[in-house]
């Protein structure tokens, strides 16, 4: 197994470190991890090291074979001048050589498509296992992690970082197991032949290993920067995109190409420092290995004159250079792939292992419904990014029952969302318990938890998907009568069935193509399509008109039967119904009753409701609410 | 537990857990079909072609990168050749004179020396010309997204766009990076071919002869390999699309309880990606053996041909010597070559993809004589306008309405009448099928859009913030404003005791689209960032609808002194927002249906007097009586 990197489990609601980008200690044990990953596929990273390892021998025999073929030529020559040549034998020597050349040519070939293949296929292995781990995490991981990380950062972890990871095997691994052969195995050989020669030759090996250590190094901090770099762009560009609408309508894209200038300069130098410390470290170690030629060129051809040794066996020692140009070479690539996979590996780790703040309890059980009486009791909350120790929330108490309704009112930032979000448990309570039928919503699994509670975000996001999949989004298994049921009652059919494709029109991302009232209207149908026992309305109706908004409460009464609801709404018209309404500010209940005793008791709530029922009115004197939350 | 419940869950449960049972409506990712057609040819001069257009600028660098590839190519040839000449003349028997191999040891050094020299001229200036071009291309492509129309970018999905700008140029950047390789060893392959042929072009001839015979495998092998490349990129594509969606509607999926489901479905496409790049990835490495037997092959002739022609006198050892080397050095280049060919392939692609971008045409484009007033009266006028998204579905039809400088208008209409699109085109998103509007006077298509942006601020009906502090957003349009025009903005709308109240008040950063703050506070910012545009017009779509009354009433009041000559153009569903509106204009199914003041309106007892009084009549309990009462009130207001 991988070793774990951290003694303590990070848990994703820290606020800075948690995804922080630090992996400057963590290099060496993220590329250990990834062997380690690699390793596990024992099969096949067994025939790829093998298959490497002989794919590098063979290579090794060609230059062999060369000066052996080298040497029987001069042989003959010499044997022809001095007139005692055996024409034949001297053809079949050249002819073995040849065919041995071709034969370790050929193994080396299909060696080498095996290492190249298998290294490969390990690496696409590794990448699939690590999308699959980022993909199910990212589902883990609690919405005040979320929050404060961007989506372009997350989406360049999961492509491009996963590829930088990936590349890692045989980039990585498998290159420097075959350097390791053709260097040690090309000493061996050189050794045996002449040892002056041999050091000469390998003169250039401890130079070159110490530059690209060097250069890893530089090289990886450049990667560092640039991988963030390369992620503020992505966040620069898809948030403009975004908003484009905000952009036109501000005439801003003269400001915006400048901030996205800016970055990408910064990105630019950054790229360039890279090219030149990258081409620098190439070069250099080109440079150093052709010295080392040519130096074992003149030792080699003073030994040569002097007799020492054959002609053959410089060639040989010239052909074994030659065949390590390309891996010098690529050592280049090599420690700039470290580089990269140590960055990449950090930052995709970096996500991985949090352990997400929201999760069962172990062991914890499934929701067991009797009543479905659903209590916040005592309950404060407040943000986990909020520094200041106060509260959202603070001493909430509700009770939402079946067949009942609870409206909530107050002024923008009031914490009436919030509330919602505290009720599926995207968030745990700072203080006090929500529980469901006795239970506490943290005792039981989200699973359930969530199946009990659907909720019609302020915001709905709709996805790039037909009209039929969106609304049975949360049931798939839905048939086309529970859809079609599901959206006359949010009075959506009508204008479904007048679309071109009705049920299978595509809807775009966040739904553009969609007007304000029609997106809040394919939510409500998506959030009542399974069945809950709770249904939460957060303000889903702002954008609809009134008597569209009455035909969706008149349809929804059946529903509403049997299940609680909660609605939180702007206009009085919405709520106004409601068994108990709460009037909420500042994150705390400051008026609770119904309608009536609220109108009698002449506080916020009446002031509100006369403000909305009476055109061209002034609100009466008295305390006028503050808008905001927390204070 | 109602059996209606446990029915619901028994189905769930069993889909969940039997992998046979597919959820029938479920996918994941984007469900606009990949453009994979773009996708097959490894050179398409077409692309190539655009892209000397990006490289235009960088002639010079170019030229002298060129040279510096030929004088490396010549110092590698030459290498080889200083070997030979060290062979045949200082080490041949007999010829025992040190000196001479001195000199050519020197001579070798001197060119290594060049070699190097060169080689870090060509790779420093190709690598370095090679990122500029990059981030030109993207500058280029991001630029003309800010001006492409926004019927596009409604079409278009953000992730679809931005895996063009990342991803693609990522294509071209790894292509681009391994080409600084590959020139070099077309060069040398070409040199070397040269040098072979010169000589000894009896033998040279031969060694060649191996070439068509790869060719032949080439011609058998590409059609194979390329439909397998095509395989993996579109599977790499649609897995990428799921994780984007995976990112952007993780509230929605967790919400709805997707994550089994998807998680399934997602590997599915992660295996098909895997799938399909192991496929690819044989089809790469079967030339390896390939190209190496035939690399064998030619080195062996060389040993047979070569040495018998040495033993017949006719070749020197030391040719024989560079020869091989040259055979060795030879089939590099085409074996890097071989391994680049998907690389190559995907640069083409990721080039079409790009250039498609940037040649999506601008529908929406500046007039080449519009004018770009300094000035204008703030007055709106609409005539006889029919307006759609898609062709042959007008949204908006034969819209004719005026309003004057100064004026407040009230757009009132059920969901979906076309309010959001009447706005859109004042500030001219979308230009008009039929008709014309004009802004101060004069055509929209007459002036420019930058002008049009100046004289126009949006309250948009989805308040987009961006990830930058308060003080930055609400200053987005007028870049240049103080601190202190930034708190009376705030001030206006009621968001500075809110915005006080944050840790860092305006220094607060937000998250991305403002997610740390309520949707009403993020509204009453987009409402400031407005307000500070200081603009003649102000469009207000829904910009109060996530705003309590008391708020919103502040904010009037605050507008009332602020809309002063200015002209305003207000939705609303909250009829008692449009309140001190001048002039009603109710529109329905995409039609004007009655326009005038509240008074004549409700007088009339159209559409808009049925909404308003829908409005309170969904108060059930108010008395008809208390209706009339307000219905009095509001006239003794206008
Ligand atoms: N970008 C778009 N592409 C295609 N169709 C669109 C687009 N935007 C809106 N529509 C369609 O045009 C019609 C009018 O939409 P519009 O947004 O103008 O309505 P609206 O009056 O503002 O409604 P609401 O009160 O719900 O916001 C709707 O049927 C909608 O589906
Ligand atoms: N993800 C978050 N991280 C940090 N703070 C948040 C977050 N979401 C909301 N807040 C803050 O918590 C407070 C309550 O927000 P909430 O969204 O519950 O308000 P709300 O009552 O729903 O308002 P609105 O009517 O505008 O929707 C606000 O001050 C807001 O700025
Ligand atoms: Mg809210
Ligand atoms: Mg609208």
């Amino acid at each position: 197994m991988a070793p774990a990197p951290d003694t303590a489990k990070r848990l994703d609601t820290q606020v800075d470190g948690a995804y922080s980008i630090d992996v400057s200690n963590v290099d060496a044990t993220v590329l250990m991890r990834i062997t380690a990953m690699a390793f596990r596929h024992r099969w096949r990273m067994s025939v790829a090291v093998l298959t490497t390892i002989l794919g590098g021998l063979f290579q090794l025999m060609v230059p062999q074979y060369l000066g052996q073929a080298v040497d029987q030529a001069q042989g003959l020559l010499r044997d022809a001048a001095a007139g005692v040549s055996d024409q034949s034998a001297a053809e079949s020597a050249l002819l073995t050589s040849a065919l041995l050349l071709l034969g370790a040519a050929i193994l080396r070939g299909v060696f080498t498509m095996m290492h190249n293949y298998q290294g490969e296929a390990v690496g696409q292995l590794i990448g699939y296992r690590l999308r699959l781990d980022y993909y199910r995490q990212l589902q883990r991981l609690s919405l005040s992690w979320h929050d404060r990380v961007h989506t372009g950062d997350l989406m360049t972890r999961g492509i491009l970082d996963i590829e930088g990871v990936r590349l890692w095997v045989d980039t990585g691994i498998l290159r420097s197991v075959l350097l390791t052969v053709l260097i040690g195995g090309g000493a061996v050989v050189l050794f045996r032949n002449d040892p002056v020669l041999a050091c000469v030759a390998l003169s250039f090996v401890p130079i070159v290993g110490i530059r690209a250590s060097i250069a890893r190094l530089k090289l990886r901090d450049t990667w560092i920067l640039m991988q963030d770099k390369m992620s503020e762009l992505t966040n620069v560009m898809e948030e403009n995109l975004g908003g484009i609408r905000v952009v036109r309508a501000f005439a801003a894209q003269a400001f915006e190409l400048g901030r996205y200038d800016r970055i990408s300069e910064e990105a630019l130098t950054i790229a360039s420092r890279r090219v030149r410390l990258f081409v620098l470290s190439t070069t250099q170690m080109t440079f150093v290995y052709f010295l080392a030629m040519g130096l074992t060129l003149w030792v080699g051809g003073a030994k040569v004159a002097a007799g020492e040794i054959s002609l053959g066996q410089l060639t040989e020692a010239l052909a074994f250079m030659l065949i390590l140009q390309m891996p010098v070479r690529q050592i280049g690539w090599m420690i700039n792939s470290i580089a990269r996979a140590s960055t990449c590996g950090g930052r995709l780790f970096n996500v991985i292992d949090l352990e997400p703040s929201i999760a069962d309890k172990p062991g914890a059980g499934d929701l067991v419904l009797t009543e479905g009486v659903v209590r916040f009791e005592n309950v404060d909350f407040s943000y986990p990014s909020w520094a200041k120790d106060d509260r959202t929330l603070a001493g909430i108490d509700l009770e939402a029952r079946p067949g009942k309704m609870i409206g909530i009112v107050g002024p923008p930032g009031s914490g009436k969302t919030t509330i919602a979000q505290l009720l599926g448990r995207y968030y745990d309570v700072t203080g006090g318990r929500i529980t469901v039928d006795g239970q506490d919503i943290r005792d039981v699994t989200l699973a359930s938890l969530r199946d009990t509670v659907a909720i019609v975000q302020q915001e709905p996001f709709l996805f790039t998907a037909s009209i039929d999949h969106n609304v049975a989004y949360g049931d798939p298994w839905a048939g086309r009568s529970s859809i079609e049921r599901s959206a006359q009652t949010a009075q959506l059919h009508n204008y479904i069935k007048a679309l071109p494709n009705d049920y299978e029109t595509l809807v775009g991302e966040r739904g553009v193509s969609l007007s304000g009232g029609q997106r809040q209207r394919l939510s409500i149908a998506r959030a009542i399509l399974p069945d809950a026992k709770l249904l939460v309305l957060d303000d889903s109706t702002a954008a609809i008109d009134a008597a569209t908004e009455r035909r969706i409460r008149e349809s929804l009464k059946d529903y509403t039967k049997e299940r609680g609801v909660i609605v939180i709404a702007h206009r009085l018209s919405s709520l106004m119904h409601a068994d108990e309404i709460v009037f909420l500010e500042a994150g705390r209940i400051v008026e609770r009753g119904d309608h009536d005793s609220l109108m009698a008791a002449g506080g916020r709530y009446a002031q509100l409701y006369e403000l909305q029922a009476r055109t061209g009115a002034e609100p009466k004197t008295g305390a006028e609410p503050k808008t905001g939350g927390a204070s | 537990m109602n059996p209606v419940q446990s029915q619901q869950d028994a189905t769930r449960r069993d889909g969940s857990g039997a992998e046979t049972d597919r959820p029938p409506l479920a996918v994941v990712g984007s469900q606009i079909s990949q453009d994979e057609e773009l996708f097959g040819r490894a050179f398409d001069p077409w692309v190539i072609k655009r892209f000397m257009a990006y490289l235009a600028p960088y002639k010079r660098q170019l030229l002298i990168g060129l040279g510096c590839v030929l004088a490396f190519t010549l110092t590698q040839l030459t290498l080889p050749l200083l070997v030979r000449a060290t062979i045949d003349h200082a080490l041949a028997d007999g010829a025992d004179d040190l000196s001479l191999l001195q000199i050519f040891v020197v001579a070798f050094l001197g060119v290594v020396v060049l070699n190097y020299a060169a080689n870090h001229f060509m790779e420093t200036l190709i690598g370095k010309t090679a990122q500029r071009l990059l981030f030109d291309l993207r500058r280029a492509m991001y630029a003309h997204l800010q001006v492409v129309s926004l019927s596009f970018m409604d079409r278009t999905e953000v992730g679809r766009l931005m895996s063009r700008l990342q991803g693609d140029v990522n294509a071209l950047q790894e292509f681009l990076e391994s080409s600084i390789f590959a020139i070099g060893d077309l060069v040398l392959l070409v040199g070397i071919v040269i040098v072979l042929l010169s000589l000894d072009p009896a033998l040279g001839g031969l060694t060649l002869s191996v070439l068509p015979l790869l060719l032949l495998v080439r011609i058998i092998w590409l059609p194979l390999a390329r439909k397998a490349f095509m395989r993996a990129r579109e599977a790499s594509s649609t897995t990428n699309a799921a994780l984007a969606e995976n990112v952007h509607g993780i509230r929605a999926i967790q919400e709805l309880r997707r994550e089994a489901v998807n998680f399934e479905l997602f590997e599915e496409k992660a295996r098909e990606n895997l799938d399909a790049h192991l496929a690819a990835s044989r089809y790469t490495n079967v030339m390896v053996p390939i190209v190496d037997t035939l690399t064998g092959s030619a080195m062996a002739i060389v040993i047979l041909i070569g040495g018998s022609m040495v033993l017949d006198n006719t070749l020197d050892v030391g040719v024989m010597v560079a020869f091989l080397f040259y055979v060795q050095r030879f089939f590099d280049p085409i074996r890097s070559l071989t391994l680049q060919y998907s690389i190559m392939q995907r640069a083409m692609a990721a080039g079409q993809r790009i250039f498609e971008v940037m040649d999506v045409e601008v529908e929406v484009q500046d007039a080449p004589d519009a004018e770009d007033p300094a000035e204008i009266d703030g007055a709106i006028e609409f005539r006889d306008v029919t307006f759609g998204y898609e062709r042959g579905n007008p949204i908006l039809r034969n819209i004719t309405f005026k309003v004057q400088p100064g004026e407040t208008v009230a757009l009132v209409g059920p969901t979906g009448s076309g309010k959001t699109s009447t706005t859109a085109l004042v500030h001219r998103f979308y230009d008009v099928w039929e008709g014309e509007v004009l802004v101060g006077g004069r055509d929209v298509r007459a002036v420019t859009q930058d002008s049009l942006g100046r004289h126009i601020a949006m309250v948009l009906q989805e308040p987009f913030l961006f990830s930058a502090t308060i003080e930055e957003n609400i200053r987005y349009a007028k870049t240049g404003s103080t601190r202190a025009q930034v708190e009376d903005a705030a001030t206006a709308v009621g968001a500075h005791d809110f915005i006080m109240r944050l840790e860092n008040g305006y220094d607060t950063m937000l998250d991305q689209r403002g997610s740390n703050l309520s949707l009403g506070q993020r509204q009453l910012i987009s409402f400031a960032r407005a307000l500070l545009a200081d603009a003649k017009i102000l469009v207000l779509d829904e910009a109060t609808a996530s705003i309590d009354s008391y708020t919103e009433l502040e904010i009037q009041r605050a507008l009332a002194r602020l809309l002063k000559d200015r002209t305003a153009m207000v939705i609303a569903h909250r009829l008692a927002t449009i309140r001190g509106a001048d002039r009603i204009i109710v529109l329905e199914g995409g039609e004007i249906v009655e326009q005038g003041s509240h008074d004549a309106l409700m007088a009339s007892g159209g559409l808009y007097a049925r909404l308003y009084r829908m409005n309170y009549a969904s108060f059930d309990d108010i008395p008809a009586d208390e209706v009339a009462k307000a219905i009095a009130s509001g006239e003794r207001e206008t």
